[in-house]
């Protein structure tokens, strides 16, 4: 009876102890995601209370091209920013693993763009790709190119444009691969060697094995961050020219506060945790192919 | 890891943890590789990174050039890299300008930031706390979903949120919205991935010195505040550090929530003076950019010192 009594006390004090976390998570996540839902089936203009209209904001979606645009606009974006910047990343990291002078220092620089706020690494980048002064274009006409992209002002360059701009910011992700490989055992470097193996075969057999759960890692996240992207396009182009970077939190941002369509957005966030849901999972069923973890 | 499961998601958080450490100790990690072999080898590897680090730093550093440019000398056709003459008064005039309030949105970014920050630390911390020394029931399915929330986009739960700030607001009368209340209030509940690396660093502190305190009749918010506390600076000092850059960087929040331009932050306020100034202000633009970006990375080469000794001291005790 007193070993139970105890056992309570110490539930009652563990509790106490989360229980910020847990009115939060009710508050702040389990509350809101419900009531998302709930207010995806509903016509809500907050100005009104929210009008039960079954599956209506559903079908709209299903048939909404701008809905359609702007998801197609994420998944391009992604389908090509996300594997270009991973790429690139595990590049960089493999150059910053080498024992070089200097190293460092490269470090440091490499890093550096990742701590520059999202606003401002806008505005220098709308400067950057400024067609007439920015330094891009006017470089690009004393390398004796004619006539450079019009970048953020052209429907066909300005996505591609983002995607560039993209790169410069995975110092954050270089830094998560170059601690992968950091903890890649040496033995099996030297044991590859000894077997003959060259340095491409090593990069294949040896590091890319052991560092798959942190590409993984890079993977989930940047998955995630791509279906978020806002304040980049919001500020360097608006979604603009003709909806070529319309992405689609901003088409969910402008129909909750721009048109007051907050049930319909609320469709969208669903579809949204969905898509992340359905993206993630089926990044986790193909990791069992590729993702080793080894054993601790 | 006393929750056993090897779950993808802790799995995941352990990923994120490697990272803020290794963030925080940059420079010192040392490749555990031998001496890359062959200087024509190492010749290549350099230059490829000169190549790298050019393109990484030539964006700042033509962003400081234009903030010192005349206003003619930024239209100027081919540019120059050497503003000439060098203007410092962009920098007054930034803070002078009639169509932005930089002085006032420091400040707001710094109240919400104090708030949030403090909030997120103490509130992660308590939960850290209870997730790692104390046992109850549910504990680890409670940790489990704790570390799902990690992966929820923000815009998922926006509009609602938004919708409940306002009901929150007509209820009690006390107005939530266009106030700094929705940026800083849901930090005092702890965030997700703090309380996971807080966690993970208690787990660390040896369980005897809370022990013998217990003997002594202490109590759990004792040895919490008194014992756990004051050994886990360095891990505290981390969580602040990340939540203050949050809070800095963050755009859509105070985007959402905030309404009129003297409450905006220096973020939001940046955005607002761009599209006011509308195109052609570049010096001023960049001058007022290169203010926001500064204490972020003035903070971050503060901040890595400090850290550095952290991780060392904690190292030895462990």
């Amino acid at each position: 009876m007193a070993s139970v009594r105890r056992q309570l006390r110490a539930s009652v004090i563990g509790l106490a102890f989360v229980s910020p976390w847990l009115i939060g998570f009710l508050v702040f996540t389990l509350v809101p995601v419900a009531l998302s839902l709930y207010y995806s089936f509903c016509s809500y203009s907050l100005l009104q209370p929210p009008l039960f209209k079954g599956l209506e904001n559903y079908r709209t979606l299903a048939t909404d091209p701008v809905f359609w645009q702007a998801l197609r606009n994420t998944i391009v974006y992604g389908a090509v920013a996300l594997p270009l910047g991973m790429l690139a990343a595990l590049c960089v990291a493999m150059l910053l693993n080498s024992k070089i002078s200097g190293v460092s220092i490269y470090r440091t620089i490499v890093f550096l763009p990742s701590l520059v706020p999202a606003v401002a690494s806008a505005m220098l980048w709308l400067w950057l790709f400024n067609s007439k002064l920015g330094l891009i274009n006017t470089t690009l006409v004393a390398l004796g190119v004619s006539e450079p992209p019009q970048w953020l002002a052209s429907p066909r360059w300005a996505m591609p444009a983002l995607i560039l701009m993209s790169l410069w910011g995975i110092g954050n992700t270089v830094v998560i691969y170059l601690a992968g490989l950091q903890d890649v055992p040496r033995e099996l470097y030297e044991a590859a060697e000894i077997d003959g193996a060259s340095s491409l075969r090593q990069v294949w057999h040896v590091t890319l094995p052991c560092i798959s759960p942190v590409i993984f890692f890079n993977l989930i996240m940047g998955i995630i961050g791509t279906l978020q992207v806002f304040a980049t396009p919001f500020i360097l182009t608006g979604g603009g020219p003709a909806r070529a970077t319309y992405f689609y939190t901003m088409y969910l941002y402008d129909n909750a506060f721009s048109y007051l369509k907050m049930g319909y957005a609320s469709a969208m966030a669903w579809v949204q945790l969905l898509i992340v849901l359905a993206l993630t999972a089926l990044a986790a069923w193909s990791s069992k192919r590729w993702v080793h973890y080894q054993g601790k | 890891m006393t929750t056993g499961t090897r779950h993808p998601q802790t799995t995941l958080a352990t990923t994120r943890l490697q990272t803020r450490v290794a963030v925080a100790t940059l420079p010192t990690i040392e490749p555990r590789r031998r001496r890359t072999r062959g200087i024509g080898r190492r010749i290549c590897i350099h230059l490829a990174l000169l190549a790298i680090c050019a393109a990484a730093i030539l964006p700042f550093l033509w962003m400081v050039s234009t903030s010192l440019k005349t206003l003619e000398a930024t239209l100027a056709y081919p540019p120059r890299w050497w503003p000439d003459p060098i203007q410092w008064q962009n920098y007054i005039e930034v803070f002078r300008n009639p169509k932005a309030n930089f002085l006032l949105w420091t400040r707001n970014t710094l109240i919400i930031a104090v708030l949030g920050v403090a909030g997120t630390t103490l509130s992660s911390a308590l939960v850290a706390y209870g997730f790692a020394k104390l046992r109850f029931f549910g504990r680890r399915t409670l940790f489990v979903i704790m570390l799902s929330t990690m992966m929820l986009p923000f815009p998922v739960t926006m509009v609602s949120l938004f919708a409940m700030f306002r009901w929150l607001g007509d209820t009690t009368g006390i107005a939530f919205l266009g106030t700094f209340k929705p940026l800083w209030l849901p930090a005092w509940f702890g965030s997700a991935f703090n309380i996971f690396l807080l966690r993970q660093f208690f787990m660390t502190i040896p369980n005897e010195l809370s022990e013998a305190a217990r003997i002594d009749g202490c109590s759990e918010l004792g040895i919490f505040w008194r014992i756990i506390l004051p050994l886990s600076k360095p891990a505290l000092a981390v969580v602040a550090l990340f939540a203050f850059m949050g809070i800095w960087n963050d755009f859509l929040g105070p985007l959402v929530y905030l309404q009129r331009p003297e409450q905006f932050t220096l973020a939001l306020g940046l955005q607002n003076f761009q599209s006011k100034a509308g195109g052609t202000s570049w010096h001023l633009l960049m001058a007022a950019s290169t203010l926001v970006i500064l204490p972020a990375i003035l903070l971050f080469f503060l901040a890595q010192r400090t850290f550095i000794e952290g991780i060392a001291t904690t190292g030895t005790k462990g």
